[in-house]
């Protein structure tokens, strides 16, 4: 699924699947959207792993710093990239390695050879989204800031 | 889920049952302010890090069902209400613009804007130039390298003029610029102007979205398409922010960075937040909106083309008539229909014209448009009395011009009551 358009149940699907995402360019400072992110999917019941080598070692949102993904000791569900689009290659393949069953590209990272290669793989891919954006978008919850959902429901809106 | 049409979005966008408590018709959330989880829930909420609701001066349950169902009939990606379309208008600029900036903009608009453009927000040293045409060559012969935007309305009030979105939207691209179209007289029912290349829409929902003359408010649509980083033109977007510790907006927002930004710096900090009672009823005058649209241009045409043929006129500027010089541009923006507010010229010019608005029955003599009521105004002894002759030449408001909002009363009804005042 090489493209820029994905429907509602493709993000739900691998939203509700993951449990562990590992954030790739997560960042220590507060006002970053790496930060961000991270700390609404904490707040939302996602375990957050941080990787970045520029600060391996240390804390992010009281999550232990990795160096690189295949340094992190257990399971990953889903990798986040907050990194620029060629970067994002080396990413996936590292990705691929782990076992991880989604990667997710943010808002400007767009690498569809990455992405081919990933879903050649087995794995889900999202490219130029925002997990924050989509949750709170199915959630409903984007609505409070006048977003078009592009949903129509008669039902009772759920959580995720 | 599948791509619904216009008339089911105008009944459903934004508007689930109540997750609270499972009302179906959305409720009027009527307070000032929501509680916190804890103080970290707080603190992500006024860092902008968590969405959420912590004043209604910010953000209102009910509020958000209006901007997300404008949002989805414009085509655009957020939408924020406010509480009239000056205070949109207002929020749009604030966002744009710096002091000594300008934007380019056609005559042909709404008096008020003319007069909020020229003159109030030159106080903030905001800065309008007028283009000479309203075309895409006098747009773009008004722009210069210290344009921030263009403005323009998609239907021209006092009406009868349809502008040249497409063409108008590439010289503004050309130039680095968005494109702002205010589609108060179309609503987004007539035309989509996202669809034809405009970056921000704006409405005085007062107008045909509410459509029952009884609330103020106005709306921002933003598209989502533009690139606020592409050049340094546009600090509040993409430079840190100091009221949210060095936050980008739109590096952190992306498509949806502006109308974020004008939430929350404008909204927070201008103030011109809607009332949700008021958000409720406009909700409920959308819900409407296809079948009101129909109705008010059949109408229209009906009333243009006896006017059209009535001895004591001189000429009618309705773009639904064949003759008119914008009717091409009807069939292309807004095929189903040309609206319900037009001109005509009355032989004998200002005082005929005070006359006719002293001897009309059925339409009422007001300041507004977009009402179900059929209404009847003479802008150059009201609307438009503060520019002086050339000026009201230029906007299409000279001496003999009466400008019509026909409503959703019978035809036969309104031709029959313009017949007898016209005829003194």
């Amino acid at each position: 699924m090489s493209q820029t358009t994905y429907t509602s149940d493709y993000l739900a699907g691998i939203l509700k699947s993951a449990k562990t995402i590992a954030m790739v360019g997560a960042s220590p400072k507060s006002i970053r959207p790496s930060y961000i992110v991270m700390k609404y999917l904490q707040k939302k019941g996602y375990r957050v792993i941080p990787v970045n080598p520029g600060v391996a070692g240390q804390e992010i949102l009281g999550e232990k710093v990795y160096a690189s993904l295949s340094d992190i000791p257990e399971k990953v569900d889903m990798v986040d990239i907050f990194r620029s689009s060629e970067a994002a290659g080396p990413i996936v393949d590292e990705a691929i390695a782990i076992g991880a069953a989604s990667v997710w590209m943010q808002i400007g990272v767009i690498n569809p050879e990455a992405a081919a290669k990933a879903e050649a793989a087995g794995l889900k891919t999202v490219m130029d989204r925002c997990p924050k954006i989509e949750y709170s978008r199915l959630s409903g919850e984007a609505g409070w800031m006048g977003i078009n959902s592009n949903l129509v429901s008669t039902r009772r809106q759920h959580l995720l | 889920m599948p791509e619904y049409s216009f008339d089911t979005l105008s009944i459903h966008a934004g508007a689930k049952p109540d997750p609270a408590t499972g009302a179906r018709t959305t409720p009027i959330y009527q307070t000032t302010s929501f509680v916190f989880d804890d103080v970290d829930h707080a603190a992500s909420l006024f860092n902008l890090q968590q969405f959420g609701n912590i004043y209604t001066r910010i953000t209102n349950p009910t509020t958000a069902v209006l901007e997300e169902r404008v949002a989805a009939l414009e085509g655009g990606a957020a939408g924020l209400a406010t509480a009239s379309g000056h205070g949109a208008q207002l929020l749009i600029f604030h966002t744009l613009l710096q002091p000594g900036d300008h934007f380019v903009a056609c005559k042909k608009l709404y008096g008020g804007s003319i007069t909020q453009f020229s003159q109030s927000f030159q106080k903030f040293d905001w800065h309008v130039d007028w283009a000479e045409t309203p075309d895409a060559a006098g747009i773009k012969a008004a722009i210069t390298p210290k344009t921030k935007a263009v403005f323009i309305e998609s239907l021209a009030n006092p009406g009868g003029v349809i502008m040249d979105i497409e063409a108008i939207a590439k010289v503004a691209h050309e130039a680095g610029v968005p494109l702002i179209v205010d589609n108060t007289l179309a609503s987004p029912y007539l035309c989509q102007p996202i669809k034809h290349g405009a970056d921000i829409v704006v409405h005085s929902a007062t107008k045909f979205l509410g459509g029952h003359g009884n609330s103020m408010g106005g709306i921002i649509v933003d598209a989502g398409t533009f690139d606020w980083s592409a050049s340094d033109k546009y600090p509040s977007l993409s430079q840190p922010n100091e009221a949210y510790h060095g936050m980008k907006l739109h590096e952190t927002f992306g498509n949806i960075a502006f109308a974020i930004t004008c939430r929350v710096i404008g909204l927070r900090d201008l103030g011109p937040a809607i009332s949700p009672f008021n958000s409720f009823m406009l909700i409920t005058g959308i819900e409407t909106l296809p079948l009101r649209m129909q109705r008010h241009s059949e109408n229209a045409l009906k009333v243009a083309e006896f006017l059209e043929s009535h001895k004591e006129v001189s000429w009618v500027s309705y773009a639904g008539l064949k003759n008119s010089p914008y009717y091409d541009a009807h069939r292309k923006y807004c095929p189903k229909g040309a609206g319900a507010v037009f001109t005509f010229g009355v032989k004998g010019g200002y005082e005929a014209g005070v006359k006719l608005v002293n001897g009309i029955e059925l339409f009422s003599h007001l300041a507004n448009v977009g009402d179900t009521r059929s209404l009847i105004i003479h802008p150059a002894s009201t609307t438009h009395r503060q520019l002086n002759e050339a000026q009201q030449e230029a906007a299409g408001a000279g001496p003999d011009v009466i400008r019509l909002s026909v409503g959703l009363e019978d035809a036969a009804d309104l031709i029959a009551d313009l017949d007898k005042a016209l005829k003194g």
